[in-house]
């Protein structure tokens, strides 16, 4: 089976912290990561190679460094990598995302499968799977949490909010993975030693033969008017005493006050 | 010239509206008397008898209807033909969709099909009268941030809306509307894929997205085995017990329990963190509570930040004491 896997470098969303006074994001040393929803993914990529046999491709769209996140993917067995990157892609929002990730697919290979995590932690859109699936006009399966091939296509399970659904899947498909998939198998050392040799193979704008109308900031129907941070509590209350049933009491006192009990 | 439209994904399940629906309806009457435009809504049925008068009762004035035995539940490829062929014909400035499993998955593909902009998951939306652009404004970084987002040259301006944001008021129970029936044709699209089963689950406890209290465990309980001090400070207030992510990963109670960004957003009139610190990712969950109480040993814990009260002291004290005091207050 011809496996994709798209994937996305993240910033540690643990790690990431807010300066209160500037109401910046600190980023500074937060270490880069794989988006974790995305580790789902590869992981599935993986067990489908492992039944199936075939390769398992990983690409992403970002900066030179996620360079990184792609050599991560090889060492817990991914086959080839592709980084697509260009200063043209800046300031892509889900549609010009969509877009040149397409393009990238489609010239990486012909896959039977082209898997995607559920969402990326820093944006949390969860848009970019369905709509590369579009413009490579293959269907497209939300939220799932197990794969199985037929003999036509592939049958699915996705989770919905109040259970599951069972999906039939006719030729080729598009899925996006849930968290309660899998969890992503740890790097061998042989895996890590390939990692650090691999060739990873870069594309930029030119070579995915991209409309420059349709990528970065000019392909962009959005835009981020403005960014903020979310209003601090400036009339919250602290309690603190020695004994607890004090605590308690005056905990309770509040309440009734505001008629919340 | 008639008025523009702001329209309204009618999302319904086995003929049954869902609330998001509603809300978005009570939502987006406020942006259309903003705005000077026509409420409408757009409904994909496979009969559409019973979803009408609802519809017109939460605000719509049009229900453009489509009405085929292939559209009874959500399919990717129907859905998203038989709505961009609406959007091209009629042209709406705004389409609205619920945040759910649907509205997420759908309105990513009509946006690609019509080259609209989307704005996933906003919590917030206003109308900006002077630019006449719709203002979505999302948290994003796990609700570290928040970001406006405008889509100032494409339509139509589509926003995926988190349910349980905005509240539904019904305007009344005869309300009038016009119904547009929409023309289905859809022997051109190959059905790719297709819904063999559909398992809703029980759940055990209280829905944690309807509760009107929750109280939630974090890794300040120390153990799973203290997981009960939640459980029955929860039972005494009629509330449904949330967890932190640390919990969860632990493995000392089920994912479905989860708040946060990787687990259930929730909006109760009151929650209750026991023992959690604050992680960015948790917040993303819960910071829209009405009202906030954090019980916490730590004084500088972050989930402190959020609170309306916050109690500092270990919750293995507090927690038991506060159920003692609730049970001996109902008596």
């Amino acid at each position: 089976m011809n496996i994709a896997v798209c994937i996305k470098q993240v910033p540690d969303s643990d790690k990431v912290t807010i300066d209160r006074e500037t109401n910046r994001l600190n980023r500074t040393g937060v270490p880069s990561v794989i988006n974790p929803f995305d580790e789902n993914a590869i992981e599935l990529g993986l067990q489908l190679k492992d039944k199936h046999g075939g390769k398992v491709t990983v690409i992403t769209m970002g900066p030179p460094q996620a360079e990184q996140a792609l050599r991560d993917c090889i060492a817990v067995g991914a086959d080839e990598a592709y980084l697509i990157t260009d200063r043209k892609f800046a300031g892509a929002d889900t549609w010009a995302t969509s877009y040149t990730l397409s393009l990238a697919v489609q010239k990486a290979g012909d896959f039977d499968v082209v898997l995607f995590g559920k969402q990326a932690i820093d944006g949390d859109t969860a848009q970019v799977g369905p709509g590369v699936a579009y413009f490579m006009d293959i269907p497209v399966i939300t939220y799932v949490k197990e794969v199985e091939k037929t003999e036509t296509g592939f049958k699915v399970k996705r989770v919905t909010e109040e259970g599951y659904q069972l999906w039939e899947v006719d030729g080729k498909a598009a899925f996006t993975v849930v968290k309660e998939a899998n969890t992503m198998r740890l790097p061998s050392l042989k895996g890590k030693m390939r990692a650090k040799s691999a060739t990873i193979t870069t594309w930029g704008a030119d070579d995915i033969g991209a409309e420059e109308e349709k990528i970065g900031l000019k392909g962009s129907p959005t835009i981020v008017r403005k960014v903020f941070s979310p209003p601090i509590k400036t009339n919250r209350e602290i309690i603190e005493n020695e004994d607890p049933k004090q605590s308690v009491k005056e905990l309770l006192g509040k309440l009734k006050e505001r008629k919340i009990l | 010239m008639s008025p523009k439209e702001i329209w309204i994904f009618a999302e319904q399940r086995e003929g049954v509206l869902s609330n998001a629906t509603l809300e978005l309806l009570s939502e987006g009457q406020i942006l259309a008397n903003k705005a000077g435009y026509t409420l409408c809504a757009m409904l994909l049925s496979a009969d559409d008898t019973n979803l009408l008068q609802p519809l017109y009762n939460y605000g719509a004035k049009k229900v453009y209807s489509a009405v085929d035995k292939k559209l009874a539940y959500y399919q990717n490829d129907y859905y998203s033909k038989v709505i961009s062929d609406l959007i091209n014909e009629y042209k709406p400035e705004i389409v609205l969709y619920g945040a759910t499993s649907v509205g997420r998955s759908l309105a990513p593909t009509i946006a690609v099909m019509v080259y609209a902009g989307l704005t996933a998951d906003c919590t917030e939306l206003d109308f900006d009268t002077e630019q006449m652009l719709l203002l979505q404004t999302r948290p994003a970084f796990g609700g570290n941030i928040m970001a406006t987002i405008l889509c100032p040259n494409h339509r139509p301006q589509m926003s995926t809306v988190r349910p349980n944001v905005f509240k539904k008021k019904k305007l009344g129970e005869k309300e009038k509307g016009e119904k547009i029936t929409v023309k289905v044709d859809l022997s051109k699209v190959k059905e790719r894929m297709r819904l063999i089963e559909e398992t809703i689950e029980e759940m055990d406890a209280v829905d944690l997205c309807e509760a009107e209290f929750i109280v939630s465990g974090g890794r300040g309980l120390g153990s799973p085995d203290n997981f009960f001090k939640i459980q029955e400070l929860a039972k005494e207030l009629g509330a449904a017990v949330g967890a932190s992510r640390a919990t969860v990963d632990a493995g000392w109670i089920a994912h479905f329990h989860q708040v946060g960004q990787t687990g259930k957003t929730v909006c109760p009139k009151v929650y209750i963190a026991c023992g959690i610190s604050g992680a960015i990712q948790h917040l993303a969950g819960m910071q829209s509570s009405d009202f906030i109480v954090a019980i916490n040993k730590d004084a500088q814990a972050p989930i402190f930040d959020v609170a309306d009260i916050g109690v500092v002291g270990d919750l293995h004290e507090i927690v038991p004491e506060l159920t003692a005091q609730i049970r001996a207050l109902k008596k």
